[in-house]
């Protein structure tokens, strides 16, 4: 990470104050800097500060492949979307049913699974209630944050619609979301992938790639 | 009458075939940055074509008001006569060092190429332009932003007093350091793409590009080439190789 510090608000750099610092790459709490000017021609708090530190940085191809990721997931998410409402099966599977979202009922599936009682699973619908309410944060929640955070913090975008940044409190702001929910997009995954393999990899693979439950 | 009429809307739907052709072939001709058959490049263009299509043009970025101004860094080459920089140019290096031992009094912007008038400017010509000064945040691809004043003036008023073609495409920065990079004309022409002299009401200091940078407030920091002395005009896409942004791996357009 070029820039292992998160802020809130509209601005951040080295010389304001961080949200959370992560100390991941060399590039955290670097000292690299020399010759602190007052911005100002009668002084003032801000100042401009030259950077001496050669800091790790990828982000030339990396910026690249992540757009090239996002029209990814923009293009295809949207097919996701559209093709899930034309037939049924977002309302149909993944919604939880009128009544079945009850706080009793999450916390004895959640009680289960951390017993790792995992039933075998039929390959495809119907999910449990845990798989479902997952599944609906993903889809409906995190993924659309994940592209409209990102969209916040584009300067032409935003010069286009300042809403997108302002809804978010901020183009800083927007990053630190950006990055929180692609860290729980993160453990979802991973739990997800021991959830496929744990609960009968064959006959999952099976369902997924031929479309055959059982 | 009646042959008649179909031979002309046969005739409309040849002509209207052969522009949709001639469209299609504006697309693949040089007044794209190329993309060297490379996944992430064309990636990059299609952000780029995505946003040229969809996003309205002259809309502007938010201007904040003196109390928001922030500390900022200044990074990448923050002196073109250093020669440690990474990005030094023994040539460039030399003349800069000597423009700036005479307060760049010597100093020239050139601009040329597909104008009808190609010629240079002093410091003082330039700030003999009606001046405009803009408070906006400056985001740089780390990840940081920060905000400050800056004034100079717009680029697009350069251009008019410079004759700028009908058929200019591209506008080009040469740098003191090894710095080369282009913007289109829907940016070169917005009403907030400045050539910045002054920050923070004084003059430019030399880590953030004195004697004059460019302000491209719609793209991110790096696109704000600093240390200008030639502006050029092309009509064609021209990649100029390791000093440029595409062959060092770097998107050449960076909306988002």
């Amino acid at each position: 990470m070029a820039h292992p510090r998160l802020y809130w608000g509209a601005v951040g750099n080295d010389l304001t104050p961080a949200l959370i610092e992560l100390p991941i790459s060399r590039n955290y709490r670097h000292g690299g800097w020399e010759l602190s000017t007052p911005s100002f021609p009668d002084g003032g708090p801000a100042a401009s500060v030259i950077r001496t530190y050669d800091i790790l940085n990828e982000n030339s191809w990396a910026r690249s492949l992540h757009f090239l990721a996002a029209w990814f997931l923009v293009v295809t998410g949207l097919i996701y979307l559209v093709a899930g409402m034309f037939s049924g099966h977002l309302r149909r599977d993944l919604v939880p049913r009128r009544g079945e979202l009850r706080a009793q009922l999450l916390r004895d599936d959640l009680a289960a699974h951390l017993r790792g009682h995992v039933p075998a699973a039929p390959g495809g619908p119907p999910y449990g209630l845990l798989q479902k309410s997952t599944y609906c944060a993903v889809v409906f929640l995190a993924l659309p944050l994940m592209a409209l955070t990102g969209w916040a913090m584009s300067p032409a975008m935003n010069a286009a619609y300042p809403f997108l940044s302002g809804m978010f409190g901020g183009t800083q702001s927007a990053r630190t979301i950006h990055f929180c929910v692609f860290a729980a997009l993160i453990v979802f995954v991973i739990i997800h992938l021991a959830m496929v393999s744990l609960s009968g990899f064959r006959r999952q693979m099976r369902a997924m790639t031929l479309g055959k439950p059982t | 009458m009646k042959s008649e009429h179909v031979l002309t809307s046969r005739r409309t739907i040849i002509t209207g075939l052969a522009s949709c052709g001639g469209l299609l072939l504006g697309g693949c001709s040089d007044t794209q940055p190329p993309t060297y058959g490379n996944l992430l490049r064309l990636a990059d263009n299609l952000t780029y074509r995505a946003q040229r299509l969809l996003l309205p043009r002259n809309t502007l970025v938010r201007e904040y008001d003196r109390g928001d101004i922030t500390s900022i860094a200044a990074i990448g080459t923050t002196n073109p006569a250093n020669p440690h920089e990474d990005l030094y140019d023994a040539a460039g290096g030399a003349a800069y060092d000597r423009l700036r031992n005479g307060g760049f009094a010597d100093w020239r912007l050139t601009i040329d190429g597909s104008v009808a008038r190609p010629g240079s400017y002093s410091l003082n010509d330039l700030k003999s332009f009606p001046a405009r000064t803009q408070i906006t945040k400056h985001t740089c691809e780390e990840g940081w932003s920060a905000i400050a004043e800056w004034t100079g003036v717009p680029l697009q008023r350069v251009l008019q007093a410079a004759g700028i073609l009908p058929s200019a495409r591209f506008v080009n920065f040469y740098a003191f350091d090894a710095t080369l990079d282009s913007i289109d004309m829907v940016d070169a022409l917005h009403p907030q793409t400045l050539l910045a002299y002054g920050m923070n009401g004084r003059d430019l200091p030399v880590a953030h590009g004195a004697p004059l940078r460019v302000r491209v407030e719609r793209q991110l920091g790096y696109k704000s080439i600093k240390f200008l002395h030639r502006i050029r005009v092309t009509e064609q896409f021209y990649d100029p190789g390791k000093l440029g942004p595409l062959q060092n791996g770097w998107a050449w357009y960076i909306g988002i």
